[in-house]
């Protein structure tokens, strides 16, 4: 079924703009974030954004299917986002680990 | 009416997206951006979403378009919850008119960073 009205197919023209300019002011943010953890949150919210585009898109263009990516690639953000988190907090206890080490050395000395 | 009901639904569902990548750029620090993102972003994806349930008007997408809203209700609460801690605990620095943070000194105890 292809969006037939006139309002349907204008405001998915809308949507579809609207969505792109919001995945582009995420991904600025993403080369801008000044920390590991503003970057994560800038690729997670560019997934999600990646979501609604698709179900948008399914309208405009009449195809059902894209539903169907648009479940898959919610969970595969989620794992993304997840594993991305893991990472970054096993890092600082790393970091915090060799911070208190390096404190004992220097107080036996 | 469907048709005005989708035309509605995906304006609003784009223009809060928009507001969540407004705010992912403007505001001022990790865990208040992470605000931004988490709410606008869920809140714009479920009104395009529901925009395509109420298109197509058929059970098999309407079934399909509500399993995207659960898994997105479901996973943006855990993600956001680990990124905040993994962020936290990482040493963000925080906003300058931050004036309560409960979790001071837990976290860190000797090291004044912020």
């Amino acid at each position: 079924m292809v969006a037939e009205s006139s309002l349907v197919i204008f405001a998915g023209r809308f949507a579809l703009v609207v969505l792109l300019v919001s995945i582009f002011l995420a991904l600025v943010r993403l080369i801008k974030g000044p920390d590991a953890a503003d970057r994560i949150v800038a690729l997670d919210l560019v997934s999600v954004l990646i979501v609604a585009f698709l179900a948008a898109y399914s309208i405009f263009s009449g195809e059902t299917s894209f539903l169907d990516v648009a479940i898959g690639y919610v969970l595969i953000a989620f794992l993304g986002t997840v594993a991305l988190a893991r990472f970054l907090m096993r890092s600082a206890i790393r970091r915090s680990e060799n911070a208190n080490l390096a404190d004992e050395a220097s107080n036996n000395e | 009416m469907n048709e005005i009901l989708t035309a509605l639904l995906l304006v609003l569902g784009s223009l809060f997206s928009f507001v969540a990548a407004l705010g992912m750029l403007r505001l001022p620090d990790t865990v208040i951006r992470m605000h931004a993102a988490t709410k606008a972003g869920t809140l714009g994806a479920g009104l395009i979403l529901i925009a395509d349930a109420f298109f197509y008007a058929e059970l098999g997408i309407t079934l399909r378009a509500l399993a995207a809203i659960t898994f997105l209700l479901l996973t943006a609460p855990v993600a956001a919850h680990l990124i905040g801690r993994a962020a936290y605990y990482s040493g963000i620095r925080l906003w300058k008119k931050t004036w309560i943070d409960q979790l001071k000194d837990r976290y860190h105890p000797g090291q004044t960073k912020r």
